[in-house]
């Protein structure tokens, strides 16, 4: 029993943050400093550019993380449209005044970094559809003409992503989406429509994908197609967390990444990296802070009165968590090399700049959790 | 207070936590998913991907062991190492390849060609694995790199070892080392994990017999590399081990004084003891220098050496083949005696020539010897008399004494160049030839031709065997090498000093010596007969004799028909010289020294040098000289090694 907009305005700063999820707060932090060892590892133990940037962009991230969480949950129920409407033209911008590097189009070069409006794109799409669905009745989620909106939603984003190219993010925005029209309710049998149209499309897509793209997939079911091309990033990997082995080679002496056989180890291999310093033991220690950090997101989600942020906290913690699995299934060599960063841990201002501001959204719903969204 | 949309809130919050839960449901698994695969990865596969890595991570390079010295029986060195400059370079250091060469070429002798094949070379292996320019660089050549270094970027001038033979009179024997061939990676099965850029393997001689032993452990350093090959810190460094050092029995004064002796003919010389069959020189000329094969020998010189008619390459003192002409008269008289087939005091009548079987057999002196008894005939070598012997002795029982006394075999072990050679009889002939054997080459074999082949190092030791009282030895060459014989000088001061001789054997026995004779008068009866053949007037050699009573020599010469006399040749006295070079007889003789009390044995074999007496003996009288002049030093250095004679 609650009266709408009656409680929000009675919160204070201190109580807003007396109410802050700090086993939440404190798992951030703890893989935040995890992170900033493991740059210092990738940089060969000296505190040179990748360690330091990534150490300024966590702490300016964590500190918009604050910001965010204490800000109304209803100002991002009431943003949503307007930022995924910004973040897609952002993605048009990117078409067409992008950076190009290493053969795609990704960034916006905004002077003081480079944006991947990609990045943001994740948690606009989940904003904008929890809000959608937060609107519409139970009655009309299956309804085909409610579903015209989500579907556009999902794939315009998606297609322009993946024309970048970029099939790693897109697959990550389009699971994103999935997620909220599940949670909303949509019936099963839409998302086996869903899936025969995407099969069917296939070969098409195929056709649409890049010589390097083919390759990595075919790769991926046989990583000794081409050992010293292909193949290399996965056996190499794969090398370096099995050689780790129960307790690892120890800070600074991963020589797989050391000797730079270990590629991409900034970005989406770091977890490769500490796996090979810090063995088992320190792998079931991330997956276990990563476990804590979806698993707080899920109770706020529980404990949040407004679908809006329920909607949001549940796809965001699973959408959260589908980033941990798709990047560890891709590095342990259970998924095909995609490209997709590690939360938090990765270096990259736009992916940690996209998740610290999800986390944010999550805190705030903690934090207003009886607040009505409208 | 209830709003109008309160059920459905109710119905939509359910149904989120209802498809939460399923999800929730599917992260586990996908999480216990992970898990299992860390379990995988990290604990249960763990080791094999740490060898993996290690793989990945180490990288070995080998460094050629250095070889063994060889050296003579005085410390002198016949084969050992020295310095060499070397260029190398690595192409992962080189910016620009082609500038490199193109100075490379203003300052050293590179043809095109060759700077074509480093080119192709380089394509082939990878970035940071050195390709050797020049393995020879000369001093000023070393020092132009040196001075210019600085315009040479990728350029390392380095500081090797390489095989060297500072004394050439002993290139036969020692052999030589060359680039490993694809053959010798078949033929020797340790070489196979040598491959190391720059390891020479032994191609003839000591070399090639040593080789496994003399070429030392290869060692390697390993290296931490990083993923584009870069050596990044040496972790490990194994020198290996440079090969065993050897010593030979040879005295390089002899084998040098012998070389200039023959050097401008095809000939060879070998010298051995008598009692422990230490081989004191072996030359064989012309020779050739061994040292130009160790960097890869110039194309113009290889066909030269090949090309050559005296076939400087072959160890003609093992290698050679030669009927052993009237020499093996020793081993005929020997076996005649021992046969007791005929008295030495038969006498024959000699008058040049003599018929059996319808056939004619000449003696080498045509008017003939008249009546001569066995010491003569020894001593002048008349061949009707050991026709006669050989008739009534038959080929069977002469070969076996040939046999006996090292023909027929090889007597060294472990060089492939060794050939045995042929004693014939009646078995050999019907096995080799297919045909019966005819009593006229019974003849022929009792002066030392038709299927009779040997080789100048198997008369040596046949000498010996005689000289030394009729003992078995065994000739060795390398002299730590285990003597089976080594008690034979011991025994036979015992029977000196006792005045014994040892019919029943069993003192031989006690020494282990094995006897090579059934009557001890029948070797002094030759012994004393080749004595004549160069101490008394009339006698073969005669004219090449020492007379200093020190270096008194008895021996026996030999001239082996390369092609048969004609009639007419023969009736107008042809003398050798005046016959084409190809169609001369082989010169040959043998001897020991000192006749007293004998120490040595010598075989000279001169290829078309016509006879022994001109060609052989007086080649073999200043090398005797030499051998007995040295002898008081050798053994001085006999009793330092610590073995006495």
């Amino acid at each position: 029993m609650f009266r709408p907009g009656s409680i929000h305005s009675s919160l204070s700063l201190r109580e807003k943050i007396n109410s802050f999820d700090y086993i939440l707060v404190f798992s951030i932090l703890l893989l935040g400093i995890i992170s900033m060892f493991a740059m210092y590892s990738t940089d060969g133990g000296q505190l040179s550019y990748h360690t330091k940037n990534h150490i300024i962009r966590f702490l300016a991230f964590f500190f918009l993380f604050i910001i965010i969480s204490l800000l109304q949950i209803r100002i991002w129920f009431s943003f949503s449209i307007f930022l995924y409407i910004f973040f897609f033209s952002l993605l048009l911008a990117v078409k067409y005044f992008g950076l190009t590097s290493s053969g795609s189009q990704r960034w916006l070069n905004l002077y003081f970094m480079n944006l991947q409006p990609s990045e943001l794109m994740k948690i606009g799409l989940l904003l904008f559809l929890a809000r959608y669905y937060h609107q519409i009745s139970t009655r009309d989620v299956n309804k085909v003409k409610y579903l015209f909106l989500p579907f556009v939603a999902v794939l315009a984003p998606v297609l322009l992503v993946i024309t970048q190219p970029d099939l790693g993010t897109s697959i990550l925005i389009a699971a994103g989406g999935v997620i909220v029209v599940w949670l909303a309710g949509v019936r099963i049998k839409f998302f086996t429509y869903a899936s025969i149209l995407l099969l069917s499309l296939a070969p098409i897509a195929i056709s649409f994908l890049k010589p390097y793209q083919k390759s990595r997939i075919l790769t991926f079911f046989n990583p000794d197609r081409d050992p010293l091309g292909a193949g290399y990033q996965i056996i190499q990997s794969k090398i370096a967390i099995g050689s780790g082995g129960l307790f690892g080679k120890g800070f600074l002496n991963g020589s797989q990444s050391y000797l730079d056989f270990l590629p991409e180890k900034h970005t989406d291999f770091i977890f490769t990296l500490f796996s090979e310093e810090f063995g088992f033991v320190g792998s079931i220690f991330i997956l276990i802070i990563y476990t804590l950090i979806v698993s707080r997101i899920v109770k706020i989600g529980n404990i949040t009165r407004s679908d809006f942020g329920k909607l949001y906290c549940y796809s965001f913690a699973t959408a959260f968590f589908v980033y941990i699995a798709v990047n560890m299934g891709m590095v342990l060599g259970l998924l095909p090399i995609v490209g997709a960063p590690l939360p938090i841990m990765s270096y990259g201002g736009s992916s940690m700049l996209s998740i610290m501001f999800g986390l944010g959204v999550a805190m705030s719903c903690k934090i207003h959790k009886d607040a009505a969204v409208n | 207070m209830i709003s109008p949309l309160g059920e459905n809130t109710v119905l939509k919050s359910k149904m989120i936590s209802r498809r939460m839960f399923l999800l929730s449901a599917a992260k586990a698994v996908v999480l216990f998913g992970i898990f299992g695969r860390l379990v995988s990865l990290q604990i249960n596969e763990s080791s094999k991907y740490r060898t993996l890595s290690d793989k990945n991570r180490f990288r070995e390079w080998k460094l050629a062991p250095k070889r063994g010295t060889i050296k003579d029986f005085f410390d002198k060195e016949i084969a050992t190492n020295e310095k060499v400059y070397q260029l190398h370079i690595t192409p992962e250091n080189t910016p620009k390849i082609g500038e490199l060469f193109f100075r490379l070429q203003k300052i050293l002798d590179l043809s095109d060609v060759r700077v074509a094949f480093l080119k192709k070379k380089m394509k082939k292996q990878k970035p940071w694995e050195p390709i050797i320019i020049s393995d020879n660089l000369s001093w000023s050549e070393f020092s132009r790199v040196n001075l210019f270094l600085h315009e040479l970027q990728g350029a390392e001038p380095i500081v090797s070892v390489a095989r060297v033979y500072p004394n050439t009179s002993a290139a036969h024997i020692v052999g030589y080392v060359s680039k490993v061939s694809q053959k010798d990676l078949q033929n020797k099965e340790y070489l196979r994990d040598m491959s190391v850029t720059g390891i020479s393997v032994g191609k003839t001689g000591l070399e090639h017999k040593l080789d496994e032993s003399i070429i030392g452990k290869v060692g390697f350093q390993r290296y931490e590399v990083n993923a584009f090959g870069k050596r990044i810190k040496q972790i490990q460094i194994d020198h290996g081990k440079a090969g065993e050092n050897y010593k030979v029995t040879i005295d390089l004064q002899v084998q040098e004084l012998a070389s200039d002796l023959i050097k401008d003919q095809a000939a060879s010389v070998c010298v051995m003891d008598i009692f422990n069959g230490d081989i004191v020189a072996m030359a064989s000329s012309p020779k050739y220098n061994p040292n130009s094969f160790v960097h890869g020998i110039k194309q113009k010189e290889w066909k030269e050496l090949l090309n050559n008619d005296y076939k400087p390459l072959s160890n003609k003192a093992i290698s050679g083949l030669y009927p052993p002409g009237s020499t093996i008269k020793t081993i005929v008289a020997l076996s005649v005696l021992e046969n007791d087939v005929m008295s030495p005091k038969k006498i024959i009548e000699c008058k040049g020539k003599i018929d059996f079987y319808g056939e004619k057999f000449h003696c080498w002196k045509k008017k003939g010897h008249g009546r001569v008894d066995m010491r003569t005939a020894i001593k002048r070598s008349c061949d009707v008399y050991f026709y006669e012997m050989a008739r009534r002795l038959g080929v069977d029982r002469l070969s076996e004494t040939a046999k006996q006394f090292g023909l027929g075999r090889q007597i060294l072990e472990g060089f492939f160049e060794e050939r045995s050679g042929v004693v014939p009889n009646t078995k050999w002939k019907k096995k080799f030839i297919g045909k019966n054997w005819y009593l006229g080459e019974t003849l022929h074999s009792g002066i030392g031709q038709g299927y009779y082949q040997t080789t100048p190092m198997q008369l040596c030791l046949m000498m010996a065997q005689i000289a030394n009282g009729g003992y078995k030895i065994d000739p060795r060459i390398i002299s730590t090498e285990e003597n089976p014989q080594k008690n034979l000088k011991d025994y036979i001061d015992y029977l000196k000093n006792n005045e014994d001789d040892d019919e029943t054997g069993l003192i031989a026995s006690n020494f282990n010596v094995t006897k090579l004779f059934k009557n001890k008068e029948n070797i002094n009866f030759v012994k004393d007969a080749l004595y004549a053949a160069t101490n008394e007037p009339g006698g073969t050699s005669y004219r090449s004799r020492l007379t200093d009573k020190k270096y008194l020599f008895a021996g026996k010469t030999g001239s082996s028909q390369i092609r048969k006399f004609t009639e007419e040749q023969r009736e107008k006295e042809v003398k050798q010289k005046d016959i084409e070079y190809k169609n001369r007889d082989h010169a040959l003789f043998v001897a020991f020294a000192p006749y007293d009390d004998p120490r040595y044995a010598i075989s000279v074999v001169v290829e078309h040098g016509g006879t022994g007496s001109s060609a052989a003996a007086p080649v073999a009288k200043k090398v005797i000289k030499k051998v007995l002049e040295r002898h008081q030093l050798r053994k001085d250095q006999n009793i330092l090694i610590g073995e006495q004679i």
